[in-house]
């Protein structure tokens, strides 16, 4: 019912029958679907289901096997690839760290294009995400989990990206901490309209945060629309997965 | 040496032979089936080398060189299969250092231009240059597998191919040479070099093999650096797809 709300507004990414398949396993099937510009998506669904498999196909390190992606009307199979990363940021899972400071790590996307990345600037981002400025010099390994969460939003955040993937990003976070980053991405997503995609298992997050959902399951999309197909959904598989997260 | 003599030399075969067998080691048949090639194999190369010096022809020289390539080809290959086109990579990169280091010394006037000289440096570089293939193949393809996610980190960032595979490449050129430069540290002092002891041996002159041994060691040097950035540069590229994206690697045997 409500699945036409998201197709009212300019979609920022969309999809088109979108399948990938990896050594004879389809791991995305005939997936069909888009990011409305200027919103937050979230996207739910049981683990396995093909939601990071998605953030990969948008930010290019896989390209799909059948189907085709737009970015803004234009294939992103026909956009340079850096120039695509840089456009589609994202955060990964597993919060992945490059050995050394929290400001190397910082500095990085700015490395890539060989320019550097002021102190003020890297200990702005570090306030934003909630981290104490004194952080800039620690060693990454001195990092907990949900610090690592922080450090590699600020990173994603250094290229400017107009369309952000957060890819569980809150999953080490104490309840404060998230709610600092929900505002962040908030605030990032109202002050520089920047189209926002968010991998949760938090169905409170999801509809606390989110502007509309994708529901994924066993590599398909079995809904997306407003968030509210959360709160009372019909569809029984949806229905089931709710029940289950709820508890 | 008489073949009396060469023939008593097999006591030092029989030594381990009879350890292993004490000891239940397992050894025996390894080491039987090792000396046997030993014999064989060098016995042949003696009387190739031998026909070859003697016909003093160049093609012969370039056939000999052409083997030795092949050999170390097929040797080095195995530690490379998750990289495509090894062999060819291999071959290109054998092909100009045995070039390069020829041209030098053939061109300045260091070593005459004679079967006797460019055979068996041939060798030396060319067989230098397999074992760094293999440590560099070895620790390139564990270093990619271990810095995987850090890789593709750097990829999702808007880095290039050549940014992201950087650190894990630089790594293993450096992992790769370190034998070579430690080994000349303490070379003189350990132990004496196998060609120069054999040159001793033979009658040479002390100071003339320490020259031709210093000349060799900084052949060497030449050798192991170009192979292995060389051959870093060829391979990194494969790992890649033409939209920046890292192809999944295969792992050998
Ligand atoms: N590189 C890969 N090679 C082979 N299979 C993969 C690869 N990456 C993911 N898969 C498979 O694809 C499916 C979807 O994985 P994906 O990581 O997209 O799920 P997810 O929805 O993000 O799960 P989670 O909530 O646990 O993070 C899984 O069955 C997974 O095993
Ligand atoms: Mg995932």
């Amino acid at each position: 019912m409500q699945q036409a709300n998201v197709l009212t507004g300019k979609a920022a990414i969309e999809l088109n029958h979108v399948s990938y398949s990896d050594e004879g396993l389809d791991i995305i099937k005939d997936v069909s679907g888009s990011l409305p510009e200027g919103k937050i998506t979230t996207f739910v669904g049981p683990s396995g289901a093909g939601k990071t498999t998605i953030f990969r196909l948008l930010n290019g390190l896989i390209s799909p096997t059948k189907g085709d992606i737009q970015l803004f009307g234009e294939n992103i199979q026909t956009i340079e690839p850096t120039t695509l990363r840089r456009t589609v940021g994202i955060a990964l899972q597993d919060a992945t760290m490059l050995r050394g400071s929290v400001y190397k790590n910082l500095a990085m996307p700015k490395t890539l294009q060989n320019q550097e990345l002021k102190k003020e600037e890297a200990e702005h981002l570090l306030t934003q995400v909630g981290l104490d400025a004194s952080f800039l010099h620690r060693d990454v390994t001195d990092l907990s989990g949900g610090q690592r969460q922080k450090v590699s939003i600020a990173r994603t955040l250094v290229n400017h990206p107009k369309v952000l993937l957060l890819d569980e990003i809150t999953s080490s976070l104490d309840r404060v901490s998230t709610s600092d980053i929900e505002h962040l991405i908030q605030h990032i997503n109202k002050e520089f309209a920047v189209t926002i995609a968010w991998i949760t298992h938090n169905l409170d997050q999801a509809l606390l945060i989110g502007d509309y959902t994708w529901v994924m399951m066993n590599g398909e999309l079995i809904e997306s629309g407003s968030t509210d197909v959360l709160k009372n959904p019909v569809n029984p598989r949806i229905q089931e997965f709710v029940k289950g997260e709820w508890q | 040496m008489s073949f009396l003599s060469l023939s008593l030399s097999l006591i030092f075969v029989l030594i381990p032979l009879a350890l292993s067998k004490t000891l239940n080691l397992g050894l025996e048949k390894d080491t039987f089936v090792a000396t046997i090639r030993s014999i064989i194999q060098l016995l042949a190369v003696g009387y190739i080398l031998t026909f070859v010096f003697e016909s003093g022809s160049y093609l012969f020289i370039i056939l000999m060189v052409a083997l030795m390539i092949g050999a170390a080809t097929h040797n080095a290959q195995k530690k490379g299969v998750s990289i495509r086109g090894i062999i060819w990579k291999l071959v290109l990169t054998f092909l100009f250092i045995e070039v390069l280091t020829q041209a030098i010394l053939l061109g300045f006037q260091i070593t005459p231009p004679t079967a006797q000289y460019i055979i068996p440096i041939s060798g030396m570089v060319v067989g230098n240059s397999m074992v760094l293939s293999i440590l560099f193949l070895n620790r390139f393809t564990s270093e990619i597998q271990s810095r995987q996610k850090e890789t593709e980190l750097l990829l999702s960032l808007g880095g290039t191919p050549k940014q992201a595979i950087h650190l894990p490449l630089i790594q293993s050129i450096k992992a790769s040479l370190i034998p070579t430069i430690e080994s000349q540290k303490t070379i003189g002092l350990v132990q004496l070099p196998g060609m120069m002891s054999g040159q001793i041996i033979a009658g040479a002159d002390p100071i003339q093999a320490v020259q031709f041994q210093l000349l060799i060691l900084f052949l060497l040097l030449t050798t192991a650096a170009v192979t292995s950035i060389m051959l870093g540069f060829l391979s990194y590229p494969t790992l890649f797809n033409e939209r920046m994206q890292m192809l999944k690697i295969k792992t050998g045997e």
